[in-house]
């Protein structure tokens, strides 16, 4: 039941917002569905917990270990944004606010749709529906760079779509030629992957991989995404940089949960290479990047390569490293956009150049920019060194040195990146003598309460959340 | 039951849509594209229902219906009401490599798809999915080339339609029996897919006075010396 209601409620929202009488509660309404669906999620993740698996509706809804840890991920952030939406938008120069918070929803409702699907078809449709909904959103504030930014970001994500349905139809093929004829899930694909055969499901991968890969940002597909992220509004951004691009992420592991399944496919040693180009891109471009948001979009790429060279290591302890980094990512990257938000109202510009002292200006967007910068280029005590260390001490116990040497270093380079970047930002003498427009309140909330879990994860996980990871990383397919 | 006429139109109506394929790459005009296009729907349903006679299939002949429903009908009308002065205008596209060159890159695309799928397609000994399999993996391809090559809103969007179409080729063959609830939810999204971005080139055109995708050039990465 929960299952379905996760889906339906943010359509309901949607419609309300939509609906005349209701255009002036749009927002409440948003962050009233947003925060009853993290609700919701959390509700199926325990009961995964308890159970290993929930069943909405058998054989089209269900959800497990790794589909309830992406639920309870896209609706946190998607609650946090929304709250944070809330002061943040007053300030738009689009005056149709209604609208955006109805396309919100919607997006909203494509995001948890994909996680809750139990086979791939279906997960398709939801994911074009994910790029659909984030375009208009993009393009929400009508400028010229956000209408470039938006066409740009539609051309190469949407380009993936028939590319991964070609992928998703050899796939059914594979599985219909393995003498299956009911509806292919996720856990009948895995079960049957060893006799299905293995250059049908390689191409299958190949061609799902480059098509959800592009909506993820993997390089050297990874273009649209500092564009995308620079001009969308931040709440947005923090949904397409913490949640967007790990929904697609989520299918191509999925998958690769079943491709790993095949003995004689072979493609771990593949994702490692892939994963750490994408890394090597996103840190030296960290390096020489002046936009300070499109520095976090450039640290999404460089995340998202972790994850996948992570997952294609392929062990019990890898794919433990690859959710947890997952779960990392998304939580401490939809923070540094509240935080990049909090600067760009207090200076008015994205320059990095422009932004000088900014501890002295407004001592609490300074302090909080050193805090999710710590956070996201992966100091100790933050949840991200913890996961980053264990993928590269799993790397090592299944004797991939070369790998680990190469991705730690990149690691190295894409701190010093943001740390460098950051510390222009936050120290010297400013320019300005008063903040640009003062915080909106609910912007000082939601950022507040995003910090709570990227502070306590890194020091203290909870039991329910470590089984949930648990289970996660069982789906991954590692031995 | 299999008849050979079958087949054969089934090979006829593929080489179609290869050569529509082709002849999207190589037309100059807007308005030859989105003709080349319905040509191309109308021939990839022609080939559904043929399938669907020939092998009793019942989701075929709703496959066919939806295809021309949203391919053949609703997307071309819904390009007409949003961008009706763009689609009639009487003057050549500019893209990046020119025509000629274009046409022998869309024909290694053909070979090599050959190359790529022919022998796994070959294996399955069914004559159908030995057609639709290198011709529509080759559709994909030069749709997803031609996106590439031109420079303009509209005929990168029918070039995303057309491989979409190629897509539904191979799929015609090798997944006819998917659940017709997914291929129904894919038709939708098709047709979302359209208006969305016609939505959107029209936006783009309103506030920048062109549709000319090569003029969108403002956000970029600068190189800029270390500071």
């Amino acid at each position: 039941m929960a299952l379905i209601a996760i889906i339906a409620l943010p359509v309901l929202a949607a419609l309300l917002c939509w609906f005349g009488p209701f255009r002036k509660l749009a927002w409440h309404m948003t962050v009233f569905c947003q925060c009853v669906e993290f609700a919701l999620a959390a509700f199926i993740a325990s009961k995964v917990i308890a159970d290993a698996r929930v069943t909405g509706a058998a054989g089209w809804f269900e959800a497990d270990g790794l589909s309830a840890l992406t639920l309870v991920i896209v609706t946190f952030v998607c609650a946090l944004a929304a709250i944070y939406a809330g002061g943040y938008m007053s300030h738009s120069s689009n005056g149709k606010l209604w609208r955006f918070y109805a396309m919100y929803n919607l997006l909203s409702f494509a995001l948890v749709a994909v996680p809750s699907q139990s086979g791939p078809n279906l997960a398709w449709v939801a994911m074009e529906l994910v790029t659909l909904f984030s375009v208009l959103l993009v393009g929400f504030e009508n400028t010229a760079g956000a209408l470039e930014a938006a066409w740009k970001f539609s051309v190469l994500t949407i380009m993936g779509a028939p590319i991964a349905l070609f992928g998703f139809l050899l796939l059914f093929w594979a599985w219909h030629s393995a003498g299956h004829t009911e509806r292919d899930t996720w856990d009948a694909l895995q079960a049957v992957a060893p006799v299905m055969s293995p250059q049908l499901i390689r191409l299958s991968f190949l061609l799902v991989f480059v098509g959800f890969g592009a909506k993820t940002g993997f390089a050297p597909m990874h273009t649209w995404l500092p564009d995308a992220h620079s001009e969308a509004p931040t709440p947005v951004c923090a949904v397409l940089s913490g949640v967007k691009t790990s929904v697609p992420l989520y299918v191509i592991l999925r998958f690769l949960g079943v491709v790993l399944a095949s003995p004689e496919a072979r493609i771990g040693e593949w994702m490692v290479v892939i994963g750490l180009i994408s890394v090597a891109i996103g840190a030296f471009l960290l390096l020489q990047v002046h936009d300070y948001k499109r520095m976090f979009a450039y640290s999404t790429v460089e995340h998202m390569g972790i994850i996948l060279t992570a997952a294609g290591l392929a062990s019990r302890a890898s794919d433990f490293g690859a959710v947890f980094q997952l779960l990392n990512h998304a939580i401490t990257k939809s923070l540094c956009f509240y935080v990049a938000g909090i600067v760009l109202l207090a200076m008015g510009t994205r320059e990095i150049k422009s932004v000088k002292g900014l501890l002295r200006i407004s001592p609490f967007a300074g302090a909080l920019l050193i805090f999710c910068a710590l956070a996201i280029a992966g100091a100790p005590p933050f949840p991200i060194f913890l996961s980053e260390f264990a993928i590269l001490s799993a790397g090592i116990q299944t004797g991939h040195g070369v790998a680990v040497a190469i991705l730690a270093a990149l690691i190295v380079v894409a701190f010093v990146g943001i740390m460098l970047q950051v510390n222009r930002m936050a120290f010297g003498r400013p320019d300005l003598t008063e903040v640009h427009v003062a915080l909106p309140g609910t912007c000082r909330v939601a950022v507040l309460a995003a910090m709570v879990p990227v502070a306590v994860l890194g020091v203290y996980v909870p039991g329910p959340i470590h089984s949930l990871l648990m289970l996660a990383a069982q789906q991954l397919g590692g031995r | 039951m299999h008849l050979p006429v079958g087949e054969s139109l089934n090979a006829l109506c593929a080489g179609l849509i290869l050569i529509c394929a082709f002849a999207i790459v190589g037309t100059r005009q807007v308005q030859g594209v989105r003709w080349f296009f319905i040509l191309q729907s109308v021939l990839l349903a022609a080939s559904c229902f043929l399938l669907a006679w020939d092998e009793h299939i019942v989701d075929l002949w709703w496959l066919g219906g939806i295809t021309v429903t949203a391919k053949v009908i609703l997307i071309p009308w819904v390009m007409k009401r949003t961008l009706a002065p763009e689609l009639y205008i009487r003057r050549e596209l500019s893209q990046t490599i020119n025509i000629p060159s274009s046409l022998l890159l869309a024909l290694l695309l053909a070979v090599g798809s050959e190359l790529l799928v022919g022998p796994i397609a070959s294996a399955s000994g069914n004559p159908v999915i030995e057609t639709n399999v290198p011709i529509g993996l080759a559709c994909l391809l030069i749709g997803a080339y031609s996106l590439a090559a031109r420079r303009e809103a509209i005929p990168q969007l029918l070039g995303i339609l057309a491989m979409e179409n190629g897509a539904f080729l191979a799929g015609i063959a090798i997944a006819p029996t998917l659940p017709l609830i997914a291929e129904l939810a894919i038709a939708v999204d098709v047709v979302l897919i359209a208006v969305i971005v016609g939505l959107l080139t029209r936006t783009i055109e309103k506030t920048m006075g062109t549709t000319e995708a090569a003029a969108l050039s403002e956000l970029r990465e600068e190189t800029v010396e270390w500071r």
